[in-house]
């Protein structure tokens, strides 16, 4: 149904010339190392020889080589951007790894073993069997208030983050609230903070305790993180000013979930806007389970 | 009505095709072959061969076809097929004393040695549209001089080589027991190594390296340069197996040299002499050359002991942006859609918002009242 026909199983070969999912051998491994480094020391930026890959910077290197370097050939990958399976550049990667690797490929969470994501969790809760590869822009969270990487090193290994919550209470001094709303720092079992990558911070508390591996990569600032299975990531905040999430006023306007995060669609020039879930395959699940509004309700 | 953004893939795919017939453009006109590319584009794929790092003229010429001419993006396609290249081994240093040498100017001294010998140079041509170059098959050029050599194989010794006889100049640091990095292989960390950042600069961008060396001569981390020498020729490239125990030549390669001279003033442990700024290049790229060797003497202020007030003198800041298919490859994200995030700020404006409203409300009902 659902499983594309692009990527039906393992091909046989994948681009003459190449290994299996692009990289060599020697070059996963490198990253497979890397990655073991940073679930020992979670939410800790490990440093990895990054390699140019056929896509540009910017647009999903991280994700692309840890998800080469950990898929195998009997993985389902699943690729979604802002939430959606159908977005340009996920289908741009899911076709990259189909060319490459050829493994199986799906749009279902639930049926996916890796699931690589720009900007989303998805909303269905994610089990212990899968891993979450996040592409990440900046995975140095103190970037915008320290430009320097020696000093931020220094930062992070005093646990000296004062500046960030400097930042934060003066959003709240100046606008009542922090004005943060994606890429909304976390401290990683209470030792590192952490740039969840720019996902809203409506998703951030499902990287706490959650039971999938989230691995993170940045390819162009050459920077592999992770968070392992049901560790504690807490959004920062204060006693009086706890975390809070943004809810949309709305209902998605196909399924009808009031639990998801969602798409605000212009429909005309007359300020008309149909709201949908950004997790394509969540919303698609609801309607086709029957929990189907009447479409002309919502229009 | 709900428009669905669906179709991302034959969207993709016509997208696709439609580069392809534009790149080919009118089928009419003959189509550009590689040799051409190669022959008469010779600046272009020297420039992408050298940010690419990789030395093949053929693949780089290919790369700017299928660029439509776009060096940027030449650049990126050698850089994506040079990382899957399995590494052999590693070449015994150049001597660019030895270079076959077909071009070799020195602003500091009248006459060297060898002599100065321009070879093909933009520098004394008047930049007047030749329009004779309309038409193919223009007349021929002048026959190549009698006295015309193709070089000069003859060892040239070089300009820092004279002045480092009588100890005018630092020494050229030593080799021994240094094995030079690899930034493609190994993250860049900072403080970095002056051969990693060598190899950044090799790497980095013309017109970035460019920006950052004019800005030093404008004020910015002035260090009072001459350019000692620079030198273009072609050089054997030489390698040493472990199993075989002697060198063997595998090939040339035309490189640029350029020597900066700056004056020092000497420190407590360093007598007043002449500092280094190097630049090395891939090909004929004389502007990156001569930009790179004023970078990297910029970049030397912290070794030096000199006052760090600039942005060339900043590595930092230099070396994390110089690459253009890094800084190419962020600066075009921001194409790809971003629309959870602008959903998330547009929650966030909006409460904002209402609040500033709700508080300006109050406040006037309260003035009203009073």
């Amino acid at each position: 149904m659902t499983q594309l026909d692009e990527g039906s199983g393992p091909a046989e070969v994948g681009v003459a010339g190449y290994n299996f999912a692009y990289l060599d051998e020697q070059t996963k491994r490198m990253i497979r190392r890397t990655i073991l480094k940073a679930v020992a020391i979670p939410g800790y930026q490990v440093a990895f020889g990054s390699r140019e890959m056929p896509l540009a910077y910017g647009w999903g290197t991280g994700g692309m080589q840890i998800t080469a370097a950990i898929v195998g050939a009997d993985d389902t990958l699943k690729v979604i951007d802002q939430g959606a399976d159908d977005t340009t550049n996920a289908v741009s990667i899911r076709r990259f790894f189909n060319r490459t690797a050829g493994v199986a490929m799906t749009e279902r969470t639930v049926d996916a073993s890796v699931i690589q994501t720009r900007h989303r969790i998805p909303e269905t809760p994610l089990r212990d069997d899968q891993i979450l590869v996040y592409q990440v822009p900046m995975p140095e969270p103190l970037r915008y208030l320290e430009p320097r990487e020696t000093e931020t090193q220094k930062m992070h290994a005093l646990s000296e983050y004062g500046v960030m919550h400097v930042k934060l209470y003066e959003d709240i001094a100046r606008h009542g609230r922090i004005t943060t709303s994606y890429d909304y720092p976390v401290l990683v079992n209470g030792r590192y903070v952490m740039a969840p990558s720019p996902i809203p911070k409506f998703d951030n508390p499902k990287m706490d305790r959650m039971p999938a591996l989230q691995l993170f990569g940045a390819g162009r600032e050459k920077r592999i993180y992770a968070v392992p299975p049901y560790t504690p990531v807490k959004s920062l905040d204060f006693e009086d000013h706890p975390f809070s999430i943004d809810r949309q006023p709305h209902s998605c306007g196909l399924c009808g979930s009031n639990e998801s995060f969602l798409d605000e669609i212009v429909t005309d020039d007359a300020g008309g806007r149909l709201y949908v879930c950004s997790d394509t395959d969540y919303c698609r699940e609801r309607r086709e389970a029957g929990d189907v509004m009447n479409r002309s309700a919502a229009e | 009505m709900y428009v669905a953004v669906k179709g991302g893939e034959q969207a993709i795919d016509a997208s696709l095709e439609q580069l392809a017939r534009e790149r080919r453009g009118d089928a009419s006109v003959p189509e550009l072959s590689v040799a051409q590319i190669k022959q008469q584009m010779r600046l272009a794929v020297d420039r992408v061969m050298c940010e690419g790092s990789l030395y093949d003229p053929d693949l780089a010429a290919l790369a700017i076809k299928q660029a439509r001419g776009d060096l940027f993006e030449a650049v990126f396609l050698l850089r994506a097929y040079r990382t899957t290249l399995p590494r052999f081994g590693v070449t015994l240093p150049l001597d660019t004393a030895a270079m076959t040498t077909r071009r070799r100017i020195s602003a500091t001294y009248k006459d060297i040695p060898g002599g100065q010998i321009l070879g093909p140079s933009f520098d004394y041509s008047h930049r007047l549209l030749d329009f004779a170059l309309m038409d193919e098959g223009a007349p021929g050029l002048a026959p190549e001089r009698a006295d015309e050599t193709r070089g000069e194989s003859a060892p040239l010794p070089r300009v820092t080589d004279i002045l480092g006889q009588e100890g005018l100049i630092e020494g050229d640091g030593d080799l021994d027991g240094q094995a030079p990095g690899d930034l493609t292989r190994e993250p860049l960390r900072f403080p970095a190594s002056r051969d990693l950042r060598l190899q950044n600069l090799a790497r980095g961008d013309e017109g970035f390296l460019l920006a950052m060396a004019y800005s030093t001569q404008r004020g910015y981390g002035r260090n009072h340069p001459f350019a000692g020498e620079i030198r273009m020729g072609d050089i054997a490239i030489v390698i040493e197996p472990e199993e075989l125990g002697f060198a063997v030549e595998i090939g040339d390669v035309t490189v640029t040299e350029c020597q900066m001279i700056t004056q020092f003033k000497g420190s407590a442990d360093k007598p007043p002499q002449f500092t280094r700024g190097y630049g090395l290049t891939f090909g004929y790229c004389e502007r990156k050359a001569m930009a790179m060797a004023l970078c990297d003497r910029a970049l030397r202020a912290k070794e030096l002991g000199e006052d760090i007030t600039a942005p060339a003198q900043d590595e930092e800041f230099v070396l994390a942006h110089s690459d253009s298919v890094e800084a190419s490859g962020f600066v075009q994200h921001l194409k790809l859609p971003h629309y959870i995030d602008f959903q998330s700020e547009l929650l966030s404006v909006r409460d904002m918002r209402a609040k500033a409203m709700a508080r300006a409300n109050a406040k006037e009902a309260a003035d009203d009242a009073a």
